[in-house]
């Protein structure tokens, strides 16, 4: 038996410590850092200082990211959360849906990891964490934030929640009000005192829900159901009280369109007859694109287009001029500086590796493109605090 | 257009079926040979194929035995010691387990039972988590095909194959009846009792009887942690993972005949099971509610006969059902209750001639029908026939054998809705060698080149919103050359040594992908991706006797595999190596006899990878690797014979993601006592 137990000892030890020197690879898992990459020349008097990028990160991977362009520096930093919040378990999480900047506060709506990240605007650190189950947008008015959410009360169909709003006051970053607005809300706006919620019935294929919800904010009760067409998605105010709303279509018969209300009637006002699956306002013009989608022809179609928001008319003029946009795969996210009035394209590729942010001057010429964090998707600028 | 098309369909499935009534005929005929030659002495020709180290294509295999002593809870638990597969592993022990052969992709890799492969025509995979090595004799994985001309054709038409065989009776003279029960227990919650009943009902006629029922509640701790620049720790979180408890039923019956010169056995296959889906584990969300149900059945027959000294048939038949409920209950989330039924039959008909002592040739026809119904929305309830034929031939000299085979496959399909698929042909070959280029037969080298596809599955074709009808089968071409080396000595401490070598290259092209359509919850089926894989597969084993009365076993794999995305080159992942496929990986298995002990050793190692497409530093995933250790004891009371094993697997403890966010269990215990009489 000894002599067994030292045959053992010779043959056993050295096989597994050679095993262990053989896998003594493993360091550690540790936290990754920013890719940092200088794209422009630095603006050190922009009037805004830079801006986020939200990256929505696929579905169950975890790979949300925040990006931030640095117009001070003229250096684009991706996936700065973690490196800025490393006690946070499992970083930013998983389908980052809106980011917003209200006051001193940044508000990133992480979907799928239900809740609505507060940070400070300036350090990026976490403030908070609100917890909202299915939330997916964020606006603000007179000190308090609105978060779309699909999971709202259980009420005629058990299996299709109805969505609702939460206002969350920007102070304490606790939920103060409640209200239940159309299936699966999505985009929101505030005109006056009325809060505008675009309900898209996604869960509910094939009958979709075809309203937005007009929200009193001093009842917070809803007054009004606008019947505009199914699936409706983004929904943008304009200067002139008048609000732009869009339809994703059915993918099969039903085209994606754009939609106009008008908030001192509210009703529909227009109707554009393009598709647009994003848009971004800003000064006259609205900056328009389609990703349309038909299972009946297996095809995508992507167009770009522009909208004068004064004269109300589509101007079917590509706001990209220099053919760009033949390289962009996959549109997914679109802003304009308020203050340069460069506009900014994403393009998610496909979906499960980096995207690229394009900057465009003005003009519609390519100033600048930058690698981004997976499904690069929602802007929001810095102003300067000056 | 659409009435040419469908008439055209119609003409190759009546094609399909006249082939198959072909067959049938034929299958008379020849029974009426197998009459009139009744008297003539069989037995010299009952072995039909080259076996063992003489194998064109050896494969690898893992007997009863050693199935035992390794004591892993499935088969995919055990087949993770093979060269050139990684198992794509969910984790736990209800939790989906499928495998990938040379990064070929999990569509590629045909898994057969008892001899017929198994079907599922929906997605392509087959869990082989789900199947219990309790009644298993062998498991066998052949890289390209099983090197056997006289085979069904099926049997030719995947890139890779795992063959689980079953226990089958072998009484000792006297030995009528074996009964064994074997219960499991230990960490997860597990019960695990099983019973395997075996009966001699002639002397050339044996029944077997095999059930296992498997609770457990699936629960076990899990622990993400991260680190800084500085090694320090920035969070370092444990919970328990939820919702993976599983309560599963298996019960399987037949018969097994011997025939002058020949064999046959009939199957009867139950399964049905309860499962949680864990799910991801991410970012503020650590459960999840979703289940499944799935029922599986099928019944089976096979049958092999010698007709004449040269001439001899083999036919199968099979019946399948399988049937999934997934239900999404969550309120907050998008309600799903989906309920998939599929329906599968399949016969196949195989004759090998014997020409001259050293040149067989072979043919085989099969044909498959598949039918699902799904009540999602808009479904298009397709049904494909499918008809393989298949011709080989196989010359064997004293030093030099070949095998080549070419497969013929036409598959069209019927649908009650939208566009179905059009009729697909296709001819694929495969050719194997084997040399001995010395006199001592020790040593050989072989070689092997294989085209061969996989047919779009019923998701990517008509999964609502995602399916495109307009697919193409996705091809797989493999180039292998090999060499083996094995020896045994009668006297001194090392008795038996074994080394086998591959280096191959694949390709893989118009490979199925999906592909994003305007927001991420839609996406759309397309033949784009290409992958090259340059891999190296090293299998050595040995067998020692250290001591008078101690065997020592071991068994180390290494594969090396340079898998590469080659799909466009404007892509960021041009060129980078595929996602869960490590470049280096390995296994050790060490064990060791002394009396009624045994004890055994296991090491995996799966090397750096990355969980996304681009080799970029936010997808890296570091190497793991985990050691298990069993000690077991025989004793025998009379007749009655007991053995109990205890287990520790992951003994260091280590936490690791096989499928990002699907976090696997740390370090776990398992006993196991087995009685047989």
């Amino acid at each position: 038996m000894n002599v067994m137990m030292k045959q053992l000892r010779n043959t056993v030890l050295p096989i597994a410590a050679t095993m262990l020197l053989f896998t003594a690879c493993r360091k550690g898992d540790s936290i990754v850092p920013p890719e940092v990459t200088p794209v422009d020349t630095a603006h050190p008097h922009a009037a805004y200082n830079g801006f986020y990028l939200l990256n929505e990160g696929n579905m169950g991977s975890n790979k949300s990211s925040l990006d931030y362009y640095d117009y001070t520096t003229g250096i684009y930093k991706s996936n700065i959360y973690a490196t800025a919040n490393p006690t946070a378990v499992k970083e930013l999480g998983d389908v980052g849906n809106d980011i917003q900047i209200y006051g001193s506060k940044l508000y990133a709506v992480i979907n799928v990891s239900n809740k609505v990240e507060v940070m400070d605007v300036t350090t990026t650190k976490r403030i908070k964490q609100i917890d909202i189950l299915n939330c997916r947008y964020v606006t603000f008015a007179n000190g308090k934030a609105y978060v779309s959410s699909y999971a709202g009360p259980v009420l005629i169909e058990p299996n299709a929640p109805i969505g609702q709003v939460l206002e969350v006051d920007t102070a304490t970053l606790t939920i103060t009000r409640k209200v239940t607005v159309g299936y699966q809300p999505e985009e929101m706006a505030v005109v006056g005192n009325k809060l505008y919620v675009a309900n898209s019935g996604g869960y509910r294929v094939p009958n979709y829900d075809r309203t937005v919800s007009v929200i009193d904010l001093n009842t917070f009760t809803e007054i009004k159901k606008i019947d505009v067409a199914i699936n409706l998605d983004r929904l943008k105010a304009d200067s002139d009280g008048d609000i732009y709303v869009t339809s994703r279509g059915d993918y099969y018969k039903v085209p994606s369109n754009l939609f106009l209300i008008d908030t001192k009637t509210d009703a529909v006002k227009k109707t554009f007859d393009i598709p647009v699956s994003n848009l971004a306002i800003s000064g006259d013009t609205a900056y328009v694109y389609g990703s349309s989608f038909s299972y009946i022809t297996g095809k995508w179609t992507i167009s770009y287009n522009m909208v004068n928001i004064k004269t109300e008319t589509v101007l079917n003029k590509n706001f990209i001029t220099d053919g760009t946009e033949n390289g962009i795969k996959m549109p997914y996210g679109i802003a304009v500086n308020p203050g340069t009035r460069e506009i900014f394209v994403t393009d998610a590729r496909d979906y499960v590796s980096s995207g690229t942010l394009y900057c465009f001057d003005p003009s519609g010429k390519k100033k600048w493109a930058v690698t981004t964090g997976e499904i690069p998707a929602h802007i929001v600028f810095v102003a300067s605090s000056k | 257009m659409k009435c040419f098309k469908e008439h055209a369909g119609w003409r190759k499935k009546t094609s399909g079926m006249l082939f198959f009534m072909l067959c049938c005929g034929m299958l008379r005929v020849h029974a009426q040979q197998a009459d009139s030659i009744k008297t003539r002495d069989l037995r010299e020709v009952a072995v039909t194929a080259p076996r063992a180290d003489r194998e064109v294509n050896p494969g690898q295999k893992m007997q009863a035995k050693e199935l035992e002593r390794l004591g892993s809870h499935s088969v995919a638990d055990a087949i993770r010691f093979f060269a050139g597969l990684q198992i794509k592993d969910y984790g736990g022990i209800g939790g989906l387990k499928t495998v990938d052969i040379r990064s070929m992709g999990t569509n590629h890799v045909g898994v057969f039972y008892d001899g017929i492969q198994l079907g599922n025509a929906q997605n392509g995979q087959i869990d082989l988590g789900k199947f219990s090595l309790d009644n298993m004799e062998e498991i066998a994985l052949y890289n390209g095909q099983k090197s056997n001309i006289f085979q069904p054709a099926k049997d030719f038409g995947s890139a890779g194959s795992i063959y689980m065989t079953c226990l089958k009776p072998k009484f000792a003279p006297g030995e009528k009846t074996h009964l064994r029960g074997t219960i499991k227990t230990g960490s997860f919650g597990l019960f695990n009792p099983s019973l395997l009943w075996q009966q001699k009902v002639t002397d050339k006629i044996s029944a077997s009887f095999s059930t296992e029922w498997v609770n457990a509640t699936g629960r076990y701790k899990f622990r993400y942690r991260k680190l800084d620049d500085a090694g320090h720790v920035t969070y370092d979180t444990s919970a328990y993972r939820k919702n993976g408890d599983i309560n599963a039923v298996r019960v399987e019956g037949g018969f097994n005949g011997i025939l002058n010169g020949g064999e046959w056995n009939t199957k009867i296959y139950y399964y049905q099971s309860e499962r949680g889906l864990p799910g991801t584990i991410v970012n503020n969300v650590f459960s999840h509610v979703d289940r499944q149900w799935d029922q599986n059945i099928f019944i089976q027959g096979h049958f092999r006969k010698d007709i004449t000294k040269h001439y001899s048939i083999l036919l199968n038949a099979k019946y399948a059902y399988d049937y999934t409920r997934y239900l999404a209950p969550d309120t907050a989330r998008l309600y799903i209750d989906n309920h998939y039924r599929q329906y599968e039959m399949y016969f196949s008909m195989a004759h090998q001639y014997i020409l001259t002592k050293w040149w067989t040739v072979s043919a085989s026809g099969d044909f498959q029908w598949n039918r699902m119904d799904a009540d999602l929305r808009n479904f298009t309830y397709p049904t494909r026939y499918t008809t393989l034929t298949a011709a080989a031939t196989n010359l064997t000299f004293s030093r030099f054998s070949a095998q080549a085979s070419l497969l013929g496959t036409f598959v069209s399909e019927d649908v009650k809705l939208n566009a179905g698929a059009p009729y697909q042909q296709q001819f694929t070959p495969a050719v194997f060698i084997s040399w001995q280029p010395l006199p001592s037969p020790d040593f050989r080298v072989r070689a092997y080149y294989k085209r061969i596809f996989r047919m779009p599955t019923f998701n990517d074709l008509y999964y609502t919103d995602l399916g495109n009808n307009l697919l193409k089968p996705e091809f797989a071409k493999q180039y292998d050359a090999g060499i083996t080396w094995n020896k045994t000595w009668s006297n001194g401490w090392l008795t038996q040594a074994a080394i086998e070598t591959d280096a191959y290259y694949n390709e893989v092209t118009d490979k199925i992908v999906a592909v994003p359509g305007d927001n991420q919850f839609r996406w759309m089926m397309m033949n784009l991706g290409k992958v090259k894989i340059k891999g190296l597969d090293v299998k050595a084993s040995a067998v020692w006797k250290l001591f008078q009365q101690v065997n020592f076993n071991t068994k180390l794999t290494y594969t090396f595999q340079r898998a590469q995305d080659f799909t466009d080159p404007a892509d960021s992942f041009y060129g980078d190596q595929i996602i869960y496929i490590p470049r280096h990986s390995g296994s050790l298995i060490l064990g060791a006899d002394y009396k009624q002990w045994e004890a055994n050793y296991s090491f995996i190692y799966t090397g750096e990878r990355y969980n996304s497409k681009e080799n970029k530093q936010k997808n890296y995933v570091e190497p793991w690797y985990t050691s298990d250790l069993s000690v077991g004891r025989q004793f025998q009371l009379q007749h009655t014979r007991f053995h109990i094993t205890a287990q520790v697997n992951n003994v260091a403890n280590q936490y690791y993601d096989v499928i990002y966010n699907y976090p696997m269990p740390g370090r776990n215990y398992r006993f196991i006592f087995t009685v047989n009489i």
